[in-house]
């Protein structure tokens, strides 16, 4: 019995014992829940939101690009497309081989998905594949359990409705790079697009707009539960050019096969209405990736449907610009509009000889005459008494061989060389280079924009400069109106002396370009040829008699060129027209450029200064869902 | 002491027996259900089904079975008390041969419907088993070192088939269990340092030859961080949960960890992640408090009980339901490394409510049957 109490005692004891263990470790329990729940329980709310709220980026539609009447020239169409966020599988590959399966991926496809899987956040959706068929997207809902990870939905792809015919304005847009993500990070949603030339570049600010963001309840999956915040992003805007899509194509059309140039311009406020130019390309070919083939055919094609040639095409102007020689003249003095000099049809300056084009010569003529029947003698007198410096800052004030204030990237400045020009190139100018360039020939080289600039300049009196850009959304940008613009500060006289001979070039019966005058005599135009030569006519071929420009192979003939300005007696619109070794200004440029013009003054009834029910007729902006982008 | 016990026969017939019950016992039991059940309908998302209405039915046929056990005489308990051993032993064996396949190991037998987890069954077996050997033994038997062999064996028998399931906290569990009957009976202090001092060493060797599962656990416990979205998210989903509860919790089904699915096997072991994340620091702590009072409850029973066979299951019982307390616990908040042990009368799970009834039902047999006199074996062999 003793040793029976022992045993309970013990038993006691040791029962004791071990709640007292047990009460320290639940005590230790409730000591740790209290450090976790209370003293951190901050930190792990904070992870805990962490976990469910995912901020996901919204992409702002693009704007639109515009033309002069709100036709669409840019736009945006649906776009069926699937897809990839590798935060909701574990195995990618696996993913895509599915997926191939439905949709077949190239081997550079995957790759490159694979690439930028591993390169962007794992929450942020990479293009698997665009521009799916509807029943592709059934296909994929249909097989959606062996697919995580993709994921469909419906975003926007660029459009040009015009294809080639505005390209070089319009530009294209293009995948965007690492550098334009570090940038801006909505540009890392899929499907978005950068503008790469013409003016979806310059105006991309503009157009692209601002991100919103949403905040989303996620699950573990990531599955949205629940949408909690949304800040709206800002819609790119929109943008009206100065272009008339319209006339854009009557000139283009007009242009035909011909490797050419044509450049349409409001002369009151320096607007561009048509620029047109042949051959060109198809800028939504740059929205998904430009094939190796193609590229190669643009670049080996010799009439450069890459170039845009009315804003970086170089050509030695010719005789159009013995406008820019005469009125630098006239305002140095150094010749009167009566001013006569004698043409045998050639110029000696010591032992060199200077060829008037026409073999015997114009006889007497003044600035009218010379300009009229384009005497090259009366202009290489001229150009020698006015020397190259003044007729250089006078180009230029024209607009001639000097970087225009353009909305467009990619122009090329073209040259109207100074003496000192020369001389930095460690030469020394010669007489007889001012008296080449007194006929455009030589150093000049000029763009057809710039020639377009030129008649507009003279036949306004204005230093308009070209632009695009109408509107910026409802805004209409400075320089729409006449008096945004500077005078030229030429006298008066001297432009009306210059102005009266463009007159007389296509309506006076011993005028160089009567294939340039309109039908209508209420509309009356004023004009100047040019041919210029890409290489030098040497003395055997000029003197045997057998130098038919027309014979010679395509690339070694001369360009055809014309400027003009109509109505006469109120200018409106002017213009160039630059052909590609079409032989002569007069057959081949005077003819388009009558068209070309006609077409204009026909577009623009009676006093019009805006179309208004164009306007009013206007698509309106895009109002479909907004994609949340996920 | 003669009156007493006639008392005691004189009383002890059905209705006596049902009012020597420990209600406010049974009543505490039931407030844990109820814990359970509550947790279990907010992680379906505020619906009765799968899992609330379900562990309701159990429980109730739990607590059936628990009462209609506390009526059963302790001492016919005590001469089952092998037989329940060797059947367990016997189930054990056959859930190596038959058993279902469940997380990589074989701990389940399906018996028409109803899955059978034989090794909680013989956690309570073996602290029957070992309550009767130590029932009639002396303090100097217990002294005797070759007296101590068959018990040990019968442990390690059950143990080594636990383990090689492999189940490896339970068959720690296990070993826990019948350690604190062999402490609680008067084994002597310094056989237990025999035996606990080559632990460290064991250990070492037994990593080696854990399964991988069991050492990637036990990494990913040591460094959660390492593997933030594999082994290593259960925990860190389930501290978040935990944490984020604060003080007063984000109320019933406000929480966002269990609700989007952050965490994981919310409805079995992570179910007191819920509770810490809906109800705060004061509605984990509520919890804690009962089970804690569960527990105290156990062992006051074993202290009242007048004989050591009583003393002992009751005492086995309440380390077990302890031991599954706190390891759930711990390994909810992250203390220890996981283990499949869902927290008994709260988690989702059949067979756990009903072997855990099971051991109430005992527990509350010793209590009603506190006084009982063995025939002439109270004394020493």
């Amino acid at each position: 019995m003793k040793r029976d109490t022992k045993r309970t005692s013990v038993f006691t004891r040791r029962a004791l014992l071990m709640m007292g263990g047990q009460a320290a470790i639940l005590g230790g329990l409730g000591v740790r829940l209290y450090q976790v729940q209370v003293q951190e329980g901050e930190r792990y709310a904070t992870l805990a939101d962490d976990n469910r709220i995912s901020a996901r980026m919204i992409a702002a539609p693009r704007g639109r690009i515009l033309d002069r009447h709100g036709t669409v020239i840019a736009g945006s169409r649906i776009n069926w497309r699937a897809l990839l966020v590798a935060e909701y599988t574990n195995n990618v590959p696996q993913t895509l081989e599915n997926f191939s399966r439905i949709v077949p991926l190239s081997e550079y496809e995957r790759a490159r998905i694979e690439r930028e899987t591993s390169r962007r956040r794992r929450y942020i959706p990479v293009m698997v594949r665009e521009f799916l068929s509807w029943e592709d997207m059934a296909r994929i809902g249909v097989h959606a359990p062996e697919l995580p990870g993709i994921v469909v939905d419906v975003g926007t792809t660029r459009i040009y409705p015009f294809g080639d015919r505005l390209s070089h304005i319009v530009g294209y847009v293009a995948p965007p790079n690492e550098a334009d993500v570090a940038e801006d990070p909505m540009l890392a949603l899929p499907g978005l697009r950068v503008g790469r030339a013409g003016m979806e570049r310059f105006h991309e600010p503009v157009l692209r707009g601002r991100a919103g963001s949403v905040q989303l309840e996620v699950n573990a999956l990531g599955r949205v539960i629940q949408e909690l915040d949304r800040r709206e992003g800002v819609q790119g805007e929109d943008i009206t050019l100065t272009i008339d899509a319209e006339l854009q194509q009557i000139a283009l059309k007009r242009l035909g096969d011909e490797s050419a140039s044509a450049v349409v311009m409001d002369c009151r406020n320096g607007e561009v209405l048509a620029m047109a130019t042949n051959p060109s390309f198809d800028p939504s070919v740059f929205n998904s990736g430009v094939s190796q083939t193609q590229w190669r055919e643009w670049t080996r094609d010799r009439r450069t449907p890459l170039i845009n040639k009315a804003t970086s095409g170089l050509y030695a102007p010719g005789s159009t610009f013995k406008m820019a020689v005469a009125l630098a003249a006239l305002e140095a003095k150094t010749a009167s509009p009566f001013d006569r000099v004698e043409c045998p049809g050639h110029y000696d300056l010591g032992d060199t000889r200077f060829h008037c084009w026409k073999k015997h010569g114009h006889g007497m003529v003044d600035l009218r005459g010379a300009l009229r029947m384009s005497c090259d003698v009366w202009f290489y007198e001229i150009a020698r008494r006015t020397g190259m410096d003044r007729i250089a800052a006078m180009s230029h004030r024209l607009g001639m061989g000097v970087l225009l204030d353009m909305d467009l990237p990619g122009q090329r400045a073209g040259m109207v060389p100074t003496r000192s020009w020369r001389t930095k190139q460690g030469r020394i100018w010669n007489i007889g280079d001012t008296i080449v360039s007194g006929i455009g020939q030589g150093y000049v080289q000029v763009t057809p924009l710039q020639l377009a600039t030129f008649a507009a300049r003279l036949a306004s009196g204005r230093a308009v400069q070209p632009h695009l850009t109408r509107k910026l959304g409802n805004a209409i940008q400075p320089g729409a109106r006449t008096e945004d613009w500077p005078s030229l500060g030429v006298a008066d006289r001297s432009l009306q002396a210059i102005r009266e001979a463009m007159w007389q070039v296509v309506n006076d019966p011993g005028g160089t370009a009567p294939l340039a005058r309109l039908p209508d005599r209420t509309w009356q135009m004023a004009g100047k040829t040019g041919s210029s030569q890409v290489r030098r006519v040497s003395r055997e071929m000029r003197e045997s008699g057998k130098f038919d420009s027309e014979k010679l192979p395509w690339e070694f003939r001369p360009h055809a060129l014309f400027v003009a300005y109509a109505p006469h007696d109120q200018p409106r619109y002017a213009l160039s027209v630059v052909v590609e070794h079409g032989n002569a200004g007069a057959a081949m440029a005077a003819p388009i450029a009558r068209d070309i013009m006609l077409a204009t003054l026909q577009r623009d009834p009676a006093n019009r200064t805006e179309p208004p029910a164009r306007v009013a007729q206007a698509d309106p902006p895009p109002t479909g869902p907004r994609d949340v982008i996920r | 002491m003669m009156q007493r016990r006639l008392w005691r026969e004189a009383s002890f017939d059905l209705t006596g027996k049902i009012l020597q019950i420990n209600w406010l016992y049974v009543l505490l039991l039931c407030a844990l259900a109820g814990v359970g059940y509550t947790a279990l309908y907010s992680a379906a998302g505020g619906h009765q089904e799968p899992y609330a209405a379900r562990h309701a039915i159990r429980f109730g046929f739990g607590l059936v079975l628990m009462l209609g056990i506390a009526l059963i005489d302790i001492r016919f308990i005590a001469k089952m008390a092998w037989a329940a051993w060797l059947g367990c032993v016997g189930l054990l064996v056959m859930v190596t041969q038959v058993g279902h396949v469940g997380k990589g190991a074989q701990r389940w037998i399906d018996l028409g419907g109803f899955q059978l987890q034989p090794s909680e069954l013989m956690k309570i077996a073996l602290v029957l088993a070992l309550a009767h050997w130590f029932h009639r033994a002396s303090w100097e038997r217990i002294g005797n070192p070759l007296f101590l062999i068959p018990p040990i064996i019968a442990v390690l028998i059950p143990a080594g088939l636990i383990l090689k399931q492999p189940n490896l906290g339970t068959a720690v569990i296990t070993m826990l269990v019948g350690g604190s009957v062999f402490f609680a009976a008067g084994v002597r202090w310094w056989k237990f340092l025999l035996v606990a001092l080559p632990i460290p060493f064991a250990a070492t060797i037994a990593y080696d030859h854990l399964r991988d599962y069991q050492r990637a656990r036990i990494d990913t416990f040591l460094h959660p961080e390492n593997d933030p979205l594999g082994a290593g998210y259960n925990i860190i989903q389930s501290k978040i949960a935990l944490g984020s509860g604060g003080m007063w919790g984000k109320g019933l089904l406000g929480g966002t960890q269990g609700h989007l699915d952050f965490l994981p096997e919310k409805q079995t072991d992570f179910i007191f992640s819920i509770i810490g994340e809906e109800f705060g620091f004061v509605g984990s702590l509520f919890v804690l408090g009962l089970l804690s009072l569960i527990i105290l409850g156990g062992m006051l029973i074993a202290l009242r009980c007048s004989h050591p066979f009583g003393r002992l299951v009751a005492l086995g019982i309440s380390i077990n339901f302890f031991l599954y307390v706190f390891v759930n616990i711990a390994m909810v908040m992250g203390a220890i490394p996981v283990g499949g042990v869902p927290l008994p009368l709260v988690s989702h799970g059949g067979s756990a409510v009903i072997t855990v009834m099971i051991g109430f039902g005992i527990l509350m047999s010793v209590h009603v049957h506190r006084d009982v006199e063995f025939s002439g074996t109270d004394q020493e062999r």
